[in-house]
């Protein structure tokens, strides 16, 4: 098993309660798909958003990377900089 | 040469027009983002910028380094501020410099316009009776 950290930010941190950050256990070589729809179940509400993307160690990343024990996954909502 | 700043810190515009100058420097495009009074006619109060800070930094630089890379420019200079600003308040600034003033310009077009898209910053619009993040839905 890995563990994984999470940060939130904007509209999700206020979808998953106010917790800007959060840890999660998962399988090794779980994918950042299976942690995205862990979360998805947890907190319906971000379904709802525009577009959700992911940060692995602070950089993009696609659903199909395999992630490292510790980790740092960022959700992010569309941005709004500027 | 590029510096890129994500501060709480008031925005000087002539602090990024200062790095950005030099005698190789035929001209200098200026992008200063201010914060308006209203959004679709609603009135607002005050925006409350937060970023996650060091992707935020990460993704300038690639902004900065793409820019030069793209167009031929010299310098360019990313300042953007965090937390809570007020109307006229400045959040960004960006300035390009180049031998020719084309160049300048497409670059610092090309900054703002990747910024918008791609830096994790959010800013939350605070009206009198209520606020919003902004862009989070359709």
């Amino acid at each position: 098993m890995i563990t994984v950290k999470i940060v939130t930010f904007g509209i999700v941190r206020d979808m998953l309660d106010g917790q800007s950050t959060l840890y999660e256990t998962l399988p090794a070589d779980a994918r950042l798909e299976a942690l995205s729809s862990m979360l998805a179940e947890r907190y319906p509400a971000l379904r709802h958003l525009n577009a959700l993307r992911y940060a692995v160690n602070a950089q993009y990343a696609n659903k199909d990377v395999i992630l490292q024990q510790n980790d740092e996954i960022a959700l992010i909502p569309p941005v709004s900089g500027g | 040469m590029i510096d890129v700043q994500l501060t709480d810190s008031i925005l000087d515009p002539a602090v990024a027009i200062a790095f950005v100058s030099g005698s190789q420097a035929g001209g200098t495009v200026v992008f200063i983002g201010t914060v308006r009074d209203q959004t679709k006619g609603k009135k607002v109060v005050r925006l409350e910028f937060e970023a996650y800070a060091p992707m935020a930094i990460l993704e300038m630089e690639k902004i900065a380094k793409a820019c030069k890379e793209l167009f031929q420019v010299q310098k360019v200079c990313i300042h953007h501020r965090i937390g809570i600003l007020g109307i006229g308040d400045v959040p960004v600034v960006i300035a390009v410099s180049s031998a020719h003033r084309q160049a300048a310009f497409e670059g610092c077009q090309y900054a703002i316009d990747v910024l918008k898209k791609e830096v994790p910053i959010w800013k939350k619009e605070v009206f009198e009776d209520g606020e919003v993040w902004v862009t989070a839905h359709p």
